[in-house]
């Protein structure tokens, strides 16, 4: 009787001991699914465009003709709307998160700032593009320019840096803080000669995901209306004359890497389609070389740190 | 020096902490502002927009056709095409993301998830024009070998695409949620024999289980929220349909393809936008409040 009732309890753990090697390889599997299907795509658009990757592919305007039709206009676009998106969001975004971690006092309007943050983040971005259409297109009449895109952008990403920088800052031991307060440093000595550049390796890691994120972003650019046709380029921002810098490119009409990969797909002869895999490679490459970089930088962050 | 300009020195120090003080807290007051804006702008052009459709045709008219002189704006149209896309993401998203999530938590080496989780990372900063022309170019093509008479723009190769990108934010939540369960409790259930899928399935997962909820509704909020996959893969045109093999505008897409085109400033059907936006707003900061709410209800409970 004992005997069987061992057999039993063996039986039972062998079955489960199983089921637990089962599970481990269908965890395994999940995880390659999405391995998989991210090399599919990767692959996929890489086959379908290759051809048209040519160095004409980076120096034409888009045209009528899907053989003779570039990236030019797309790619100057993309890099105009990042500048203004980095400009503006990189300093908005660290200044709230300093603002946040060392300054902000525990009340009702810090907790209504931070409850905001969060909330944003989860706002679809297309949400992003209906708020710009209504208010900096029209209400401020900044109309479907480069500066409206830029600025949308880095509305778009200001929680992703916010949220970095504030983490950056957290990680800083307080002994640092302490030490140069009794040294008798004011609050933004401290921030400015010790917080900041402590905390800089952690900021730009979020700063890049979030210009990543800002680069692939299509919703948003279309509800502002850009235009999907572009064949000149905006004024140049270094002029021959004084004061050598000009700031009309800012109110150019303009379009993207990600718009101009929506256009090509949309349109029904295949021809286009192998521009948009070829468009979407190298913007695949541009997400991914960035996404990467960001990552690297944390690792080497983590590891180098020591408090 | 003298004592008064000691004293002077101070002030100007003073002044100019305070000055830059004030800077910043300007600089976190822009995502209030942000809120705001988007509030007061959607709230504007819908009430224009409710003066000229009342809200009970918005809710229960089973038509969306904003742009014909027969005007019909039945939001439940656009709606079916959201929900329909969502479902089936949540179908390809919750299990597999579960799965991920139990898997690099409870059964994956230290060193596999250093490995996997950048990964993972990585998937989820892919573009989704991106996933659009896969969708579009490369599922429905294959599905349309396994189903025949699938329309070239359907909401099924979407919604599957959208799951695939879904995942990674799934998993990745569900994983933290999991972490986060005290190891005591795995000692305890290791203690009494149980092997490591039990441990997972009947101590870490229901302990973790308001933080795993949150992971999946704020999958949902991003899968109702998406816009360029559906844009690209589902077709433009409005269906009212719980067919997953049709093809249906989401809310999303109307509002793209409504942008697409040139509609003036102040018509009824640039107003349209704005209503199709509060209702997605609307929509998402109900599952982004539920999903907060959860996880902060979770991390407080040990």
């Amino acid at each position: 009787m004992a005997r069987k009732d061992i057999g039993e309890i063996r039986n039972i753990i062998v079955r489960h001991k199983r089921l637990d090697v089962i599970f481990g390889v269908v965890g395994l599997l999940a995880l390659g699914l999405g391995l998989l299907t991210f090399a599919t795509l990767f692959i996929d658009m890489a086959l379908d465009g290759y051809t048209r990757l040519t160095p004409d592919f980076f120096t034409e305007f888009p045209s009528r003709r899907a053989e003779r039709a570039g990236i030019l206009s797309a790619l100057v676009g993309t890099t105009l709307v990042m500048l203004v998106t980095a400009c503006v969001a990189v300093p908005l975004g660290v200044a709230a998160g300093i603002y946040l971690e060392e300054y902000a006092p525990r009340n009702w309007v810090t907790d209504i700032i931070e409850i905001n943050i969060a909330n944003l983040a989860g706002v679809p971005s297309i949400i992003y593009g209906l708020l710009a259409l209504g208010l900096f297109v029209y209400e401020f009449s900044l109309g479907q320019s480069i500066l409206t895109a830029g600025l949308t952008l880095a509305l778009l990403i200001l929680p992703v840096v916010i949220v970095a920088t504030r983490e950056a800052i957290r990680s800083i031991p307080s002994q640092i803080r302490e030490g140069a307060y009794a040294l008798g440093a004011t609050k933004w000595q401290v921030v400015q000669h010790h917080v900041l550049p402590y905390s800089m390796g952690g900021i730009m890691t979020g700063v890049i995901i979030g210009m990543a994120r800002a680069i692939g972003e299509t919703a948003p650019i279309i509800t502002i209306g850009a235009l999907t046709f572009i064949a000149f380029l905006p004024a140049s921002p270094l002029t021959g004359t004084f004061p050598f810098l000009s700031f009309e490119w800012l109110q150019s009409p303009f379009t993207v890497m990600p718009i101009q990969i929506f256009n090509w797909t949309s349109r029904p002869d295949p021809n286009f389609h192998a521009n948009a895999a070829a468009a979407g490679f190298i913007l695949v490459l541009m997400t991914l070389t960035m996404n990467g970089l960001a990552i690297w930088l944390r690792y080497r962050v983590r590891r180098n740190i020591k408090w | 020096m003298t004592a008064i300009s000691r004293l002077s020195h101070r002030t100007s120090r003073h002044v100019k902490e305070r000055i830059i003080e004030s800077i910043l807290f300007l600089a976190a007051l822009v995502s209030v502002a942000t809120t705001l804006g988007i509030v007061y702008i959607l709230v504007k052009e819908s009430v224009v927009f409710f003066n000229h459709v009342p809200l009970w045709d918005f809710l229960t008219d089973t038509q969306w056709t904003p742009l014909f002189d027969d005007a019909h704006f039945g939001i439940i149209v656009l709606l079916s095409g959201t929900l329909v896309s969502s479902a089936v993401a949540l179908s390809v998203a919750i299990p597999l993301g579960t799965i991920i999530a139990i898997y690099l938590s409870e059964f994956a080496s230290a060193r596999a998830r250093e490995f996997a989780k950048p990964v993972l990372e990585l998937l989820s900063g892919v573009p989704t024009i991106i996933y659009g022309y896969f969708a579009l170019l490369f599922i429905t093509p294959l599905l349309q070998k396994l189903i025949p008479g699938l329309p070239g723009f359907n909401l099924l190769s979407a919604g599957l695409v959208m799951g695939i990108m879904i995942v990674p934010y799934v998993a990745s939540i569900s994983e933290d949620a999991m972490r986060a369960v005290p190891m005591s409790l795995r000692e305890g259930s290791y203690a009494m024999g149980a092997t490591r899928l039990q441990t997972a399935l009947k101590v870490v997962f229901p302990a973790a289980l308001s933080g795993v909820a949150a992971a999946y509704i704020l999958g949902i909020s991003r899968a109702v929220g998406e816009t360029m996959i559906l844009a690209v893969a589902a077709g433009m045109q409005p269906n009212l349909t719980w067919n997953p093999t049709e093809s249906a505008a989401t809310i999303t897409a109307f509002i793209v393809q409504v942008a697409l085109g040139d509609l003036p400033h102040g018509s009824v059907g640039y107003q349209t936008i704005f209503a199709a936006g509060l209702t997605l707003m609307l929509l998402t900061l109900v599952f982004n409040v539920l999903g907060h709410w959860m996880r902060r209800r979770f991390s407080e409970r040990y």
